[in-house]
């Protein structure tokens, strides 16, 4: 890529098309070349038994099954489960508003949306946990609870603005046709436009939904008990416990494990969707 | 033939000094017209004459800025109206069809059937095939709109609109997307329709269309009603200069 930017902006010489591809060759060698040492010199200078021992020490691989599993990846998927339903349906509630006729709705599902994408996850995610409830005296009750809520609340945002761009990507004419159909705007609504925006929202909404599992690890911070840990947490504590980062690594990969099939479904979803156009 | 004076039935729809504007641009500037039941009224005119805005004025796409529309005894622009209500009785079919591309062709004619009017099911698809029938479309009841061709869609959209028992038809420009070969199956819809004794309201570039089968033809420009009367008039001995113009124009093509 840079070796033809480099050469872009170069003065092609003349009748110099060959001329300029072989140069453009040649640079890429030098960078073949150049990789390789960098790969040889890391695998001779790190210490790998020592990295191994520290990192990905087999009995503590061992020791982290099943719970990693059985618990942690339980949880993560039970935040996310929640999370992502009580997204979807405020989500769907602020997408509404915000399109309303209704000035008042507008302004509302504006502010809130504008207020949540335009704070870190994890500062709403604390003032949920622990500012709201000193604020109004107000305890969200279960096991999942104020951590399901606060995730549902940082990801309704998000969906929102995904299900709005859906709904505008539906043409008016169908929003028209039902209307002159006598339909009332909101039955038009569910029966004609949100069906067609749902469609053309899945793909994106999938990447959501991979952005919401990775956001479940924020919950390690607002305090969970033994029986609702998730896996950044539980990797955590399983590195304090035996100074070792294995559990940690073990808890990426069973990450990776979800994340990735998430995000390959997507893109498989998205090409599909751009190919029936 | 000019509608008017129907003894003393009212018309089927009747309007009254129709203003529209969009912000500062005034597209309508003060539109009457009644067209009598059964009557086949052709508006054509210019681009951006404001053809389109009459039509979606009178079912009510488009509120009126000022004036009064009616559907027989009814006033449509009086504030308790029930704007859904209306609009049932009076059908629309546009120039980009607008069928609903997730539903199949009879669902397209059922879902507002029940939703709008409460019909049962099995009463829905029975108005719903023989509405099918009517525009020669009942053996693709199951096909999705995306694998018919336009003048098919075109036709299933009208099916559509009738299946509702609509009083009137308004027609926008029903042809104007099609290939030209299949401008001919639509128009012969329309022709039959009007054959039966629909009220229709039929915007259309098709002048041969408006010459056989209109009782009155209306030519828009700028908003208002230029000239109107029936169409060996308005096509052989035109009064208006500029009606005179856009004649030559499209008539030359
Ligand atoms: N929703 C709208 N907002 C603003 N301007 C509009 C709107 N609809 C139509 N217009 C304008 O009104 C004028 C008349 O439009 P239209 O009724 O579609 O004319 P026609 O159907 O005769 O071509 C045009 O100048 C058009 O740009
Ligand atoms: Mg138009």
């Amino acid at each position: 890529m840079t070796a033809s930017q480099a050469d872009v902006q170069q003065e092609p010489p003349p009748g110099g098309r060959r001329f300029r591809v072989s140069r453009s060759q040649a640079t890429q060698w030098a960078l073949y070349a150049l990789s390789l040492a960098i790969v040889l010199a890391v695998a001779f200078l790190v210490d790998w038994e020592r990295l191994q021992d520290r990192m990905f020490r087999w009995d503590l691989v061992r020791a982290q099954f099943p719970e990693v599993v059985t618990q942690a990846a339980r949880n993560t998927l039970v935040f996310t489960a929640f999370g992502f339903t009580g997204g979807l349906a405020l989500g769907l509630l602020v997408a509404l508003m915000r399109l309303s006729t209704i000035r008042p709705y507008r302004w509302a599902a504006t502010v809130y949306v504008d207020l949540i994408r335009g704070l870190p996850a994890l500062l709403v995610l604390i003032f949920i946990a622990f500012g709201l409830p000193i604020a109004l005296g107000i305890r969200i009750p279960g096991t999942y609870g104020r951590g399901a809520v606060a995730l549902a609340i940082v990801a309704s945002a998000y969906i929102a603005e995904v299900i709005r761009a859906g709904i505008e990507a539906v043409p008016r004419g169908q929003m028209e046709a039902a209307r002159s159909l006598g339909m009332s705007r909101g039955q038009a609504m569910r029966r004609i436009v949100l069906p067609q925006a749902f469609r053309l929202i899945i793909p994106p909404m999938t990447n959501e939904l991979v952005l919401l599992l990775k956001d479940t690890a924020l919950i390690s911070v607002i305090g969970v008990t033994e029986a609702t840990k998730e896996l950044t947490r539980f990797g955590r504590d399983g590195v304090n416990a035996n100074a070792n980062a294995t559990p940690l690594v073990v808890a990426g990969l069973v990450y990776l494990a979800l994340t990735i099939p998430m995000t390959r479904l997507a893109a498989y979803l998205e090409r599909r969707a751009a190919a029936s156009k | 033939m000019t509608g008017r004076g129907h003894g003393k039935v009212a018309p089927a729809i009747r309007v009254r000094d129709l203003h529209k504007s969009f912000g500062t641009l005034e597209v309508l500037r003060g539109i009457d017209l009644d067209i009598a039941r059964g009557e086949v009224v052709c508006v054509i005119g210019p681009s951006g004459s404001g053809k389109s805005t009459l039509l979606r004025c009178v079912n009510l796409l488009e509120v009126p800025t000022s004036g009064r529309i009616y559907l027989g005894e009814v006033e449509v622009t009086a504030p308790d109206t029930d704007l859904d209500r209306v609009r049932t009785r009076v059908g629309m079919v546009f120039q980009q069809f607008n069928l609903f591309p997730h539903l199949d062709v009879e669902r397209n004619l059922t879902v507002a059937q029940e939703v709008v009017l409460k019909r049962s099911h099995d009463e829905a698809v029975e108005v719903a095939v023989a509405m099918l029938r009517r525009v020669g479309l009942e053996d693709k009841r199951h096909e999705y709109p995306a694998r018919l061709s336009g003048g098919q869609q075109q036709r299933v959209a009208i099916a559509r609109a009738l299946s509702m028992g609509p009083q009137a038809m308004l027609f926008d420009e029903s042809t104007s997307a099609l290939d030209p070969e299949l401008v001919g199956e639509v128009l012969g819809v329309m022709r039959e329709l009007a054959q039966e004794g629909m009220t229709m309201l039929v915007v259309t570039h098709e002048m041969h269309f408006a010459r056989d089968v209109a009782d009155r033809v209306i030519f828009m420009d700028g908003g208002v009603i230029v000239e109107e009367g029936p169409p060996a008039d308005v096509f052989a001995a035109p009064r208006e200069e500029r009606t005179r113009r856009f004649l030559d124009r499209v008539l030359a093509r």
